[in-house]
């Protein structure tokens, strides 16, 4: 979906060949997603089949048809390229996500130590926070690549947030139990639960 | 190897005796070479600042030994380790603690002039702390005549002037918007490229994101830590190949 809208927008500013396209895509986002060639060459077949694109050609042999043509939008594809940008992106459905699932299972799965599953997960993403920080500086003339690389960092700040959040869910959880197990027995000693290491 | 800037070899600190003891820091070895900048993270009460008192010089572990610029802290007479943190470490914490009654560039020159440096060489290593922050047209304003960013600055340019090797942050971007809370690291991470050492304590993994390397302390103990750094184009490599 993306990469269509993708390929449209760069196509708002001139004309290209397939080959650029991608180029530029992947200069727009500091190839953070990058496309293959395939990629490239069958949506450009769907815009060209939608009449979003027109395509000329300059000859050349069959062999080497495909980098021969130009690729340029229409009113159909200018169009197109408007209502994507005025319509908001949707997360209707969340998304799996791999590590609020493996969390949710960690609480209750015996012999699990949830808190070394939340600080391995911790540091594996502060460094990836590292990388994409001294990525962000390393291009800090490119503004489309700025963008991308904040959008990268505060993802990876928001699942830090969360993770320090999950702990003390699990401290405050793991208070209330004390505090059932002790008003329930309260002549013997409470066994403290080995959550913590 | 060179000397590492800051060694902390096997460092505890307790408060209290007997059964009511606390352990803030319990045996933690840390070691921050010239141009690395590091970052601490934990949740508060974790001993960060604990640490951070430690390795400035400002507090003395029960434990272990602090090591800066290859002297032992704890070997140090009191005038020499005062000299020590005068010369040789900078800090940046949340309370900015300028003079009211002095200039910007008085309170960048106050710590040269304290060590004996001529007023006219203080000024100029002043202005170009100043400079190193954007703050030089700035330098003859009072402190309340400007903002909190720009006395933020302010407080950095004292902290790195002269040649301050170990600079010592703890949430030095406190009340600062983004942008300007941006710049600062911008500049301690530019003061390690240079050559400092820098330890940033912080909460917030968006700074942390600009270390070299991250530790990870709890309940007084460090627990984690990011592997170190490749070279700067790691990420890039992809991009960088046509």
């Amino acid at each position: 979906m993306s990469i269509r809208y993708g390929l449209l927008s760069l196509l708002e500013r001139r004309p290209m060949y397939g080959y650029q396209l991608r180029q530029e895509f992947e200069a727009s986002t500091g190839s953070t997603w990058p496309l293959n060639v395939g990629q490239v060459y069958t949506t450009l077949a769907r815009l060209e089949r939608d009449g979003l694109v027109a395509v000329s050609d300059d000859g050349g042999t069959d062999a080497d048809r495909e980098s021969q043509r130009v690729y340029a939008i229409t009113d159909g594809g200018r169009a197109e390229v408007r209502t994507w940008f005025a319509t908001p992106v949707r997360h209707t459905s969340p998304p799996r996500d791999e590590l609020a699932i493996k969390l949710a299972l960690a609480v209750h799965t015996p012999g699990v130590d949830v808190h070394a599953v939340i600080q391995a997960q911790r540091t594996a993403t502060v460094r990836s926070l590292q990388e994409y920080t001294r990525a962000r500086e390393a291009a800090a003339d490119d503004l489309s690549w700025l963008l991308v690389a904040d959008s990268l960092i505060f993802a990876a700040e928001a699942e830090i947030r969360w993770l320090d959040h999950c702990e003390t869910r699990l401290a405050r959880a793991a208070r209330a139990t004390r505090a059932t197990q002790a008003s329930a027995a309260p002549a013997k000693s409470v066994s403290r639960d080995g959550a913590r290491s | 190897m060179s000397t590492p800037v800051l060694e902390l070899q096997d460092v505890g600190r307790e408060h209290g005796h007997g059964e009511t003891t606390v352990h803030a820091l319990d045996g933690v070895s840390l070691t921050v070479a010239a141009g690395e900048f590091v970052a601490i993270m934990g949740p508060s009460g974790s001993g960060k600042s604990t640490l951070l008192n430690l390795a400035g010089g400002l507090d003395s572990p029960t434990s272990g030994a602090v090591i800066v610029e290859g002297k032992r802290l704890g070997g140090l007479t009191r005038s020499s380790l005062a000299q020590l943190r005068r010369r040789a470490i900078g800090y940046v914490f949340q309370s900015l603690n300028l003079i009211p009654s002095l200039t910007a560039v008085e309170n960048v020159m106050l710590p040269r002039e304290l060590d004996g440096v001529a007023s006219r060489r203080a000024r100029r290593e002043a202005l170009d702390a100043l400079r190193e922050v954007t703050m030089d047209e700035l330098a003859e304003r009072f402190p309340d005549d400007m903002s909190g960013g720009q006395q933020q600055r302010v407080a950095i340019a004292r902290a790195v002037v002269g040649d301050r090797r170990l600079i010592l942050a703890d949430e030095p971007t406190g009340a600062l918007d983004s942008q300007t809370g941006e710049d600062v690291l911008r500049m301690l991470r530019a003061r390690c490229d240079a050559g400092a050492a820098a330890v940033l304590v912080t909460h917030d993994a968006r700074h942390a994101g600009w270390a070299d390397r991250v530790v990870f302390l709890r309940d007084g103990i460090l627990v984690d830590e990011t592997a170190p750094m490749s070279g700067p184009e790691s990420l890039l490599s992809t991009s960088s190949t046509e």
